[in-house]
């Protein structure tokens, strides 16, 4: 058999590793031994793993900053859930009315991502930042002023109120303006949110090491330089936000189907939940699509492991940001880690890249 | 005439966008680099007057020059521990970590004065005036904010070009590489932009609360985001354009909140923003940046 | 046929007219040498003919067709690479990833993203052929044994083979080098001046450089033009260019 390369290895570490964790948790609850508590944030912690690794695409393949990251779940949860509750009677398979829900807030998702990088990611510099929290913040808003029914005229939308609907009488409220959807059927369980991990770790890590990903890359690297060798900045920087604002998409989706009741609060679609992601991705490496997955999963699971730590949480998460960025890039910090670091004794393995 | 007082609300408003865009845009004029710290340092000043004032019963004026004086340092510090040695850094790694300080300021003031609400009591002692018998309602807040902004722009316009100081400032944000061979103390002038800005964004966190008298650790948070989407209205890196582009956004949100939705209102800001980008991407006045190849 | 002919081409910043009336016919297979003091505008010239400025006026034409105006990328296309003064690499990649970037466009690599995520046969077959033609160019520059470097962990002197590696890949009609010597020692300029012949060589490559150091450029150019004040001051064959005295003076003052 042909030896597989250092990439392939690393990418099936990856999708081993989440295999193991899943099969630990499985074999965990079939036996007994895991809380309630520990059931509850399964999905949670699916979801946040897509999330920290959808970012990283945004973030340390692409080389910008994302902060509306919880914009896009937002689109993609709100789009999905309105679909499975008006689909919830005529397509009665949880499994295929979850799939169809998924590629709905998906696309929905990606096509945000394409109408926000138009106007931005022509621009350099901290634009996309900025805008990208706009954004979050407009769908929040949208979402919590709107009010959506069904009946047999269709669609009703109202930015008022329920009554101004004008609905028949046997109108279904979907979206109930700050109160959100309720009675989304819950499709999605932990086994699904796995395969979604992997699937979302596969697409990214296919695209990194492919044709379009060291386009993504050079630009991230030299946008002059990339331009110079006739890649398209426009075409690459978008194609690759959109995608990572799908995947969002896609976590916004598993989040919807979980839960009883879906509304659009700072706390779980707002800057709050995009910082945390962040968060996510700064500390499992820039760069790192297996780091960010671990950092996701590690840092959702120890807060609610050590409740007293809960307080601090946040300000932990601030000082981890900080630390981190002078770690990496002060040039004292620089000159420590060269002078102390292992890596001097095997000077030439240094060099190689893992 | 509900219209002429919302659209003076609009100007009051306006005016706290204006001087807390001010230090946003000469950061970034001078460090290239986005302070998303800076709305939470309006925050900080506003615990710090709320704590003289109702707890120690500090006197008004007293209590502001602490305010500004402890933000002033705070500026100070945030830059010399966690920009400066980023100064080469990415943007990315420069924009990670003010996100980093604006989260580290929001707990921090948690952690201390608590989650809840604090009632702000005005600073601003100033009686309403009463116009067209009684019809147009004028606040003393509104009158302080706005005359406050019109002396902190012409102060700070003087400042830039009459002394020495505002000439380094002028030179290090048109190229910071040529300043310094030119003996400018590059870092001196970084570290003074703060200081200003910082300072101004005490009197914007007492001129907020005054006016909306509510304090939690969020307070700054908003209004910032809001007053750099007033620079980039207004052309970032420029002061005068901080100055138009905040009266105009505050403007725009007070009559959205008032005549659209009050639960758009935010939403229409930001949309704001987005079509300024698109339309014209320096902002009102500002000039074009031409990478170097 | 002349590869590159440019015809009265100049450049206005506002009022400032940084290049004005320049002509150039470089035929192919030719080294040629674009010189001049500092700020004369030779790095201006190099970002109108790669499409980074778009030129006030003139008419730029490449192999007979007129690239004047067009977009860098499209110019890239077209058939002009280059290098840049301040080292330019995708320096988080490696070296391969490098080359391998720079092979982008060519026609018989190209697969959709679709293809590149779901590892259809065609991904495994066009990346199989990149990794060749990459090694291969690298191969050239004695590069190859560092193939799996990042970029940012060679040496000076091999950041700059690399730059032209990459360039190569693009399969142009005509290179640029924006100063390639700079920063080189008179060693690793000799080995470079030996680079560059061998790739005009091996390629049939058409090359135009820009450069300060004169025994690389009385050494390897066959034709020169001088630039000052963004006015062509001399031109026609290396030795004859060299003696003029305008050029002299140009360069050592009165």
């Amino acid at each position: 058999m042909k030896k597989l390369s250092k990439t392939t290895k690393s990418s099936l570490v990856t999708y081993g590793i989440v295999a193991a964790a899943y099969l630990f948790c499985e074999v965990l609850m079939r036996t007994g031994h895991m809380s309630s508590l520990l059931k509850g944030i399964l999905v949670p912690v699916c979801i946040y793993a897509i999330l920290a690794v959808s970012l990283n695409l945004t973030v340390g393949i692409l080389g910008e900053l994302s902060l509306g990251h919880a914009g896009f779940m937002c689109v993609g949860a709100f789009a999905s859930a309105i679909f499975s509750k008006c689909m919830a009677e005529a397509i009665p398979v949880p499994l295929v009315r979850f799939i169809l829900a998924l590629l709905i807030g998906v696309a929905c998702a990606g096509l945000c991502g394409v109408l926000i990088g138009i106007p931005v990611l022509r621009l350099r510099g901290d634009y996309l930042a900025i805008v990208t929290l706009a954004f979050g913040e407009i769908i929040k808003n949208l979402i919590n002023a709107v009010y959506l029914g069904l009946d047999s005229n269709g669609f009703h939308i109202s930015m008022k109120d329920a009554l101004s609907l004008n609905m028949e009488e046997d109108g279904q409220i979907i979206i109930k303006g700050a109160q959100g959807i309720t009675g989304t059927p819950s499709d999605s369980n932990f086994t699904i949110g796995v395969i979604l991990v992997l699937l979302t770790l596969v697409i990214v890590i296919h695209l990194v090491h492919s044709r379009t990903g060291r386009a993504i890359m050079s630009i991230r690297d030299n946008r002059i330089a990339a331009e110079s060798i006739g890649i398209n900045i426009t075409k690459y920087k978008m194609l690759a936000f959109s995608i990572s604002a799908s995947l969002a998409g896609a976590a916004g989706v598993l989040y919807a189907h979980n839960l009883a009741t879906l509304t659009a609060s700072s706390k779980n679609f707002g800057y709050n939940m995009s910082i945390m992601i962040l968060v996510f991705v700064v500390l499992g490496g820039i760069g790192s699509i297996r780091g960010s997955m671990i950092a996701a999963v590690v840092l959702t699971l120890l807060p609610e492991l050590l409740r007293f730590l809960n307080e601090y949480r946040m300000l932990i998460y601030a000082v981890v940001l900080i630390v981190t960025m002078i770690l990496t890039w002060s040039p004292g910090a620089i000159e420590l880690r060269e002078r102390y670091s292992l890596a001097k004794l095997f000077h030439k393995k240094e060099k190689e890249v893992q | 005439m509900s219209f002429v007082s919302y659209l003076l609300n609009g100007i009051s408003l306006g005016s706290v966008y204006a001087i807390i865009a001010l230090g946003y845009t000469m950061v970034y004029g001078i460090a290239k680099m986005l302070n998303f710290a800076h709305g939470d340092v309006i925050m900080i000043g506003s615990y710090v007057v709320f704590v003289a004032v109702n707890r120690t019963g500090l006197p008004v004026p007293v209590s502001i020059l602490l305010s500004a004086a402890v933000c002033t340092i705070l500026g100070v510090v945030i830059e010399r521990v966690a920009y400066k040695p980023l100064r080469h850094a990415s943007k990315l790694a420069v924009l990670i970590t003010a996100i980093g300080v604006s989260y580290f300021l929001q707990n921090v003031a948690l952690l201390i004065f608590g989650a809840d609400t604090k009632a702000f009591s005005s600073v601003v002692s100033m009686k309403p005036i009463q116009l067209a018998d009684g019809q147009l309602n004028i606040s003393g807040e509104t009158i302080v904010t706005v005359a406050a902004c019109i002396v902190i722009m012409v102060c700070l316009m003087a400042f830039i070009k009459y002394s020495k100081a505002g000439h380094a400032m002028l030179a290090v944000s048109e190229d910071g590489g040529a300043a310094q061979l030119m003996g400018i103390n590059v870092n001196g002038t970084i570290a003074l932009t703060f200081a200003i800005g910082s300072a101004l964004a005490a009197v914007a966190g007492v001129l907020l609360c005054s006016t909306y008298p509510s304090l939690t650790p969020y307070t700054g948070a908003m209004p910032g985001i809001k007053a750099f989407v007033a620079a980039v209205f207004g052309g970032i890196g420029s002061i005068p354009g901080a100055f138009i582009g905040g009266i105009l956004l505050g403007v725009i949100e007070i009559l959205g909140k008032a005549y659209i939705s009050s639960q758009l209102a935010d939403a229409i800001v930001f949309s704001v923003l987005i079509i300024v980008l698109v339309v014209k991407p320096t902002g009102l006045l500002g000039k074009q940046i031409q990478e170097k190849v | 046929m002349a590869v590159l002919e440019v015809k009265n081409l100049g450049i206005s910043f506002g009022g400032l007219r940084a290049v004005d009336d320049f002509h150039l016919e470089i035929e192919k297979g030719q080294l040629y040498g674009l010189i001049g003091p500092n700020g004369a505008g030779k790095t201006t010239i190099f970002n109108m003919l790669t499409g980074v400025y778009k030129p006030t006026d003139g008419r730029i034409l490449l192999d007979g067709e007129d690239i004047t105006g067009k977009t860098n990328i499209e110019i890239n296309k077209a058939g002009i690479a280059r290098t840049f003064q301040n080292i330019r690499l995708f320096s988080e990649l490696t070296v391969l990833d490098n080359v391998k970037a720079g092979l982008h466009n060519q026609k018989e690599y190209i697969y959709s993203t679709l293809t590149g995520i779901l590892r259809l046969p065609r991904y495994h077959q066009a990346e199989r052929a990149m990794d060749e033609r990459a090694l291969e160019l690298l191969k050239v520059f004695g590069l190859d044994e560092e193939a799996s470097y990042l970029a940012s962990n060679l040496p000076y002197g091999k950041q700059r083979k690399l730059e032209i590696a990459r360039a190569l890949a693009t399969n142009p009609k005509l290179l640029l080098l924006d100063e390639p010597a700079a920063g080189m020692n008179p060693n690793e300029t000799q080995e470079l001046m030996d680079t560059i012949r061998f790739v005009r060589d091996e390629f049939h490559m058409t090359i135009l450089l820009i450069e300060h150091d004169m025994k690389l450029v009385a050494g390897i150019c066959e034709k020169l033009t001088v630039l000052n004040f963004g006015q062509v001051l001399a031109c026609g064959g290396t030795s004859e260019v060299l003696k003029d005295p305008k050029v002299i003076t140009a360069y050592l003052g009165e």
